[in-house]
């Protein structure tokens, strides 16, 4: 076979060497998209600095959250820059500090979300017949309950500790991801080659996670970052509505909830300056979260 | 049509009947002492095995059910552990101060956010689509204990353009109730939005793509009845649906903004009882909410099947 | 002014530039196209894929999508400069003196309007009343052969068939009476009979209209069936003009000689000759290219061909031709006779079909897909299986591989042992043994993983192959569907569509199959791609001593790759027999309405078959002979009273029909020898 028949060959074209470049690594170029997103480059500065405050949050504060040896509703200037709460605690300190709950919170409660969510989309999507409608009955019935309602219900029977913040916020993200990835694996099972797989002798189990899900990675990690952004809404959510994370922690949802009753005293920077870090904070994650999908469907 | 209605109408009430097991199941994730919960630590074993007996709460959890449903389907809501008031009476009142604040929120919303998403669509790439891309982006993803904060501290406080409670005087004209409204209508319009104006506007670039806009313009139709017969109406078809949605949600929303606006509806009564550990009367709060957007999917779902004949008259014809 | 009129093109596309911008960088894809339509001719304009035919059609009448943009020359219909036209000036130009009709109609209906509302429409925007609009329109469906016009008004584009609705766009696209009628792969997913009947259509409207036509298509076949003359486009540039039928039969462009060459035409079959292939591969869009636009793959290209524009010759009266090195024509070689298959001894019978249905439940009713068939396949044969869509081609082949299950009380024996239905419930051995290539490698093909891996865990699920055993096996398989080392680390999205196939391929022969299932293997891909493939598929089942169960509606590919041909109607073998002798006659009458049916390159008997109607719904089939209600042949009587048993009629040919085998040959004027 030293000599091959040419017409069963299909050479490459001439110039392949520069078109196999071009076409070289997918991954690579959907990262250079990415950077060049200005959606992403926004978002993901935003979500940096808050990433350094987490981590560095004790170096870079200027007083402990803690320390209640100021006076009380300083205004901001001086040497209290966002001024101080009635309890006289530094709000600039403790708005750098209450990054590092919630960006440990909320991916935790994604990644809960996004592993049962996709364990379930993928048996559902891939098994289909009683099994999916099951599922989807009750994935349906959850869906008709706002992720904060049935947390705060849960968590008033519950009770209330940033563990359970956390798993209750996580869990009830499930029924959504899992709608999401099964409907990405119905769209994926139809191709071919899931049929020879099958033909191939594959058990489920292999189909589904070695040969369905490495195509539907895309749709997941938009998913995941999509429930970051939900994560911080919620559990800020769930802290101003009380049953949340428990005082004295500096959380931006509880600071927004302990003063917000005073702002019509004029009080307005206690509760202001955190409502606006959760603000940025969702809405950088959201703004990663849309050029990702951006970028996915090229 | 009709057999889509049934079948639709039974898999609600599937949907509807996993929906109170889901409920009653969340609010008894602890099967705890529910009468030594309510009379605290030191009351005499004797009551609180009476007030278990009372309530009920000695039986099995799917006796409780049972008895549960059977008491919902008289009407029965139960009573309150912190107020000892029939629950239904509380919701009663709260849900309809709730849903105006909700169908004001969503009629100021629905067109404002249908028309700006179709004119994004039609002016792709424009500053205006750009502004509308970003500012529902941004509306969506708030929190809205966050808006409202925002709100209250400009308009109510700052600029003093709006009272700061939302509680207008009694039998006060209905201009002036919208006066005290404003304020929280706007927290909600902010939020839903985005949602809204993103689905129409996808919708549309979706529409104006698809190979039938092509033949309409082939046509010769003027761009004007292209957009309005053959664009709009399989373009708004899955907004149809993302509104449905969002008015369940809606309920969701207003704890926040009848908290911060101290308005009384069933947001700020559920808080209240989530804070009072007060589960009959949340978990039937939690119940006709879910119902609330059942019945929104529902109708959705109806008028897309009037809107679309192969959703109606199904895919065999 | 009446002497110049009569002159005025239809449509006259001068030396026309289009690209698409690409992120910011403008490729082009026409690269200076010139050629005119005369009122009532049809033109066909046909090329590979992306050799820019559409884009030249979308260019016509200014409908480019948002990055494509002219750059150079214009475009006139009726003498009127499109390029440079007022928006309201094009809207009336496109109400008024063009229409258009494009692939896939059940796309270009809006899905939420009744069908006779978007016709009236074309009509109002004439000016005509709302009344006045629907009378029109069910005029206009009766026109184009809707019997039942005014039920067809009140329904919805999806509740169609597909013939059915690109008759409502063509009745759409004749209600301003059009100078220019523009069909863009009109027949293209439709059923070959369908497709005949719509070409059939268009050819009759053509002459009661007087309509100019542009017929973009890439099957040759439809435009040698429908147009006088034909541009061949290669890369964005018309590379050889003229009259349909001398440039298929005469080419002289040597891309048209390799196009050609490459198509199993004339009843070729794989033991007489190898199809010839173009070497290369299509140049992907927007790449730079040397001056004559096939010079990379051109064996006859010299230094002059990098450098200079070849300019318009005309070896042939009414041709042209851009070329160099015409006189040199003769020089391209065709692929050696010598190098075929040659014929091959059947072996042992592998498979043996008893009896096998199908029936699958559809909302209460029954759907008999498939009805009672036996049939037999030997080592080293090759079963074409026919029939339109609906006949149950592919519920056979998905019963034999156990895709799906057969109904109880029918047998599949693979070497004498009966198999179960599901492939799950079957032993490896007989899994590894029935395997298919899919018709789309994008499909087929996980394009997570990289071709090494695919072909790796082939080798060990299906042959048991680790470690280094499984490594030599893999450069061999490697070998034998002729990829580069280098291919093996590459995923399929770095593969063109030719390779992807060969992958493919591979991937169902790693565990020496018995039977591989050929569905549609060559349809995703370009002509001078197929032919490289179908030699492929011979030479392995040669050297393996395979047996193939080919699915195709290319007749041609069926006939080149096939040893024996069966015929499905409605889930029923209507004929079996060896393949010259089902090609030859006397058929069947459904197949020879088949063969009728589908347009050839080389151009068509005088009197063709026609098949009315459409294949009737599989839950509600007609009594007798299922095939009856379409047959051109059927007897009164006897037909719709008794299904005929499916009967030798001569030695290897069964046919189910009621009419003798004397008679069909009669009928059908073959030649008794």
């Amino acid at each position: 076979m030293s000599a091959v028949d040419p017409t069963v060959l299909e050479p490459e074209p001439l110039k392949d060497a520069g078109a196999a470049a071009d076409r070289r690594s997918a991954r690579r170029e959907r990262l250079r998209l990415l950077v060049r997103n200005p959606s992403a480059i926004i978002g993901g500065a935003i979500l940096i600095f808050w990433i350094i405050c987490a981590v560095f949050g004790d170096v870079i504060a200027p007083y402990s959250p803690f320390a209640t040896d100021f006076d009380g509703h300083l205004p901001p200037g001086g040497t209290h820059i966002l001024g101080t709460d009635q309890l006289g605690r530094d709000v600039l300190s403790r708005v750098i500090i209450g990054a590092r709950d919630v960006l440990i919170a909320a991916p935790i409660c994604a990644t809960i979300g996004v592993g049962l969510g996709t364990l379930i989309g993928l048996l559902m999507g891939y098994y289909r017949g009683w099994l999916d409608d099951g599922l989807g009955r009750i994935i349906e019935a959850f869906l008709a309950l706002p992720v904060p309602l049935v947390a705060l219900l849960t968590l008033a029977a519950l009770g209330s500790s940033t563990t359970t913040v956390v798993l209750t916020v996580g869990i009830f993200f499930t029924p959504i991801v899992a709608r999401t990835v099964r409907a990405a694996v119905l769209a994926e099972r139809e191709n071919d080659y899931v049929q020879a797989a099958k033909l191939r002798g594959e058990n489920g189990l292999y189909i589904m996670f070695r040969e369905i899900l490495p195509n539907i990675t895309g749709p997941i990690v938009v998913e995941f970052t999509v429930r970051i952004g939900y994560a911080v809404f919620t559990i800020a959510f769930l802290s101003f509505l009380g049953v949340g994370i428990q005082p004295p922690t500096p959380d931006w949802g509880l600071m927004v909830s302990e003063e917000y009753a005073l702002i019509i005293g004029g009080y307005w920077w206690v509760t202001v300056f955190p409502a606006l870090a959760i603000a940025s904070l969702v809405i950088a994650v959201n703004l990663v979260a849309d050029a990702l999908q951006e970028v996915n469907e090229r | 049509m009709l057999r889509f209605l049934i079948r639709r109408i039974a898999l609600g009430l599937v949907t509807l009947l996993l929906l109170t097991v889901i409920v009653f199941a969340l609010s008894n994730v602890i099967p705890g002492d529910v009468g030594r919960q309510i009379l605290g630590p030191f009351a005499p074993q004797e009551s609180v095995d009476e007030l278990n007996q009372r309530l009920g709460t000695d039986q099995p959890l799917y006796t409780q059910y049972l008895n549960r449903m059977a008491d919902y389907a008289r009407g029965d809501l139960g009573e309150s552990y912190a107020s000892r008031e029939s629950v239904a009476n509380l919701i009663g009142e709260s849900f309809w101060a709730s849903a105006k604040l909700a169908l004001l929120a969503l009629l100021v919303t629905i067109p404002l956010a249908v028309i700006a998403g179709v004119y994004a669509a039609l002016k792709r790439g424009s500053i205006f689509d750009r502004v509308i891309v970003t500012v529902s982006l941004a509306g969506s993803s708030l929190p809205e204990f966050v808006t409202a904060t925002f709100i209250i501290v400009t308009l109510g406080v700052s600029l003093s353009i709006f009272p700061v409670l939302a509680r207008p005087p009694d039998g006060a004209d209905p201009l002036t109730q919208l006066y005290y409204l404003a304020m929280p209508i706007m927290a909600l319009v902010i939020v839903y939005f985005g949602y809204i104006a993103r689905m129409a506007r996808a919708g549309v670039i979706a529409a104006l793509e698809a190979d039938y806009t092509r033949t309409a313009v082939m046509k010769g139709l003027k761009r004007g009845v292209v957009i309005r017969r053959h664009v709009l109406r399989n373009a708004l078809l899955p907004t149809i649906s993302v509104v449905a949605t969002q008015t369940g949600y809606l309920f969701g929303g207003l704890l926040a903004v009848e908290l911060i606006f101290n308005y009384n509806g069933l947001g700020r009564l559920l808080v209240t009882a989530a804070r009072d550990k007060d589960l009959p009367l949340l978990s039937a709060g939690v119940l006709v909410i879910g119902i609330v957007y059942m019945i929104a999917t529902l109708l959705a779902d109806i008028l897309i099947s009037i809107l679309n004949p192969r959703v109606r008259l199904g895919e065999d014809g | 002014m009446s002497a110049t009129e009569q002159r005025t093109a239809a449509l006259k596309v001068e030396d026309l530039e289009v690209a698409y911008d690409v992120r910011g960088v403008l490729r082009p894809v026409l690269r200076g196209v010139s050629f005119e339509i005369q009122p009532g001719e049809a033109y066909g304009l046909v090329g590979e894929s992306g050799c820019g035919k559409s884009t030249t059609a979308f260019a016509a009448v200014r409908y480019l999508p948002g990055n494509g943009h002219i750059t150079g020359g214009r475009t006139l219909i009726g003498g009127d400069d499109v390029t440079a036209m007022g928006d309201e000036a094009l809207r009336e130009l496109r109400a008024s003196r063009i229409s258009m009709v494009y692939q896939d109609p059940g796309q270009s209906l809006n899905p939420t309007i009744k069908v006779g509302r978007q016709v009236a429409e074309a009509f109002a925007v004439l000016g005509a009343s709302k009344d006045e609009a629907r009378e029109r329109a069910v005029e206009a469906l009766r026109r184009v052969r809707i019997a039942d016009a005014e039920r067809v008004m009140e329904r919805y584009p999806y509740q169609l068939s597909g013939g059915m609705q690109q008759r409502a766009v063509i009745a759409m696209a004749l209600a301003c009476d059009p100078q220019l009628l523009i069909l863009d792969e009109p027949t293209t997913g439709l059923d070959a009979t369908v497709e005949a009947e719509v070409l059939d259509l268009v050819a009759t409207l053509r002459d009661e209209t007087g309509a100019a036509i542009l017929l973009i298509a890439h099957n040759l076949g439809v435009v040698r069936r429908t147009c006088d003359r034909v541009g061949v486009m290669y890369a964005g540039r018309i590379v050889e003009e003229g009259i349909a039928g001398e440039v298929f039969d005469d080419p002289q462009h040597p891309y048209t000689v390799g196009l050609l060459r490459c198509l199993p035409r004339r009843g070729a079959a794989k033991s007489e000759r190898r199809l010839d292939t173009i070497p290369g591969s299509l140049p992907l869009i927007g790449t730079p290219l040397p001056a004559c636009v096939f010079e990379d793959r051109c064996t006859l290209a010299t230094a002059e061909c990098r450098t200079v524009l070849p300019t318009a010759a005309h070896p042939r009266p009414d041709r042209t031709v851009f070329c160099h090195h015409l006189d040199r024509v003769g020089e391209l070689v065709a692929a050696p006779v010598t190098a075929a298959v040659g014929e091959v001894a059947p072996g042992d019978v592998v498979l043996q079909l008893e009896d096998v249905s199908k029936t699958f439940r559809q909302g209460g009713h029954e759907v008999r897909a498939l009805v009672g068939v036996d049939l037999e396949l030997r080592a080293g044969e090759t079963l074409g299986l026919v029939g339109e869509s609906g006949s149950g081609k592919t519920t056979l082949a998905k019963a034999i591989l156990g895709i799906h299950a057969a109904d109880q009380g029918g047998v599949i024996r693979l070497d004498r042992e009966t198999l179960a239905g599901l492939t799950t419930q079957r032993p490896a051995d007989a899994r590894r043994a029935i395997q298919i290539i899919f018709q789309n490698p994008d499909s087929a093909l996980n394009r997570s993983k990289t071709v090494r891996s695919i072909l790796s865990r082939a080798l060990s699920k299906l042959a048991g192959l680790t470690g280094q055993a499984a490594e030599d096996r893999l450069e061999k398989i490697r070998d034998e569907v002729v990829l580069s080392p280098r291919h093996l680390d590459l995923k399929p999205r770095q593969l063109s569509g030719g390779l992807k196939q060969r992958v493919a391929i591979g991937n169902a022969f790693a565990g020496d199959p018995r039977i591989v299932v050929c569905d549609e293997p060559t349809s995703a891909l370009d002509v001078s791609v197929q032919a490289a493939i179908l030699n492929l598929l011979a030479d392995l089942q040669r050297d393996e001593q395979a047996s193939y169960i080919v699915i195709s509606h290319d007749l041609g590919v069926v006939r080149y790759l096939s040893d024996r041909i069966a015929v499905l109607y409605l889930g029923r073998l209507m004929e079996v027999g060896d393949a010259a002798t089902v090609f030859a006659g006397p058929h069947h009458p459904y197949t020879e309405a088949l063969l009728s049916a589908v347009p050839s390159v080389d151009g068509d008997p005088p009197a063709r078959i026609r098949l009315e109607g459409e294949v009737p719904s599989a839950i509600d089939v007609p009594s007798g002979c299922v095939f009856h209600t379409r047959c051109p042949r059927a007897i009164e009587g006897t037909c719709e009273a008794s299904e005929p048993p499916l009967v030798e009629v001569e030695t290897g040919h069964m046919m189910r029909c009621h009419i003798p085998i004397d008679e069909l040959r009669r009928l059908q004027g073959s030649d008794a020898d």
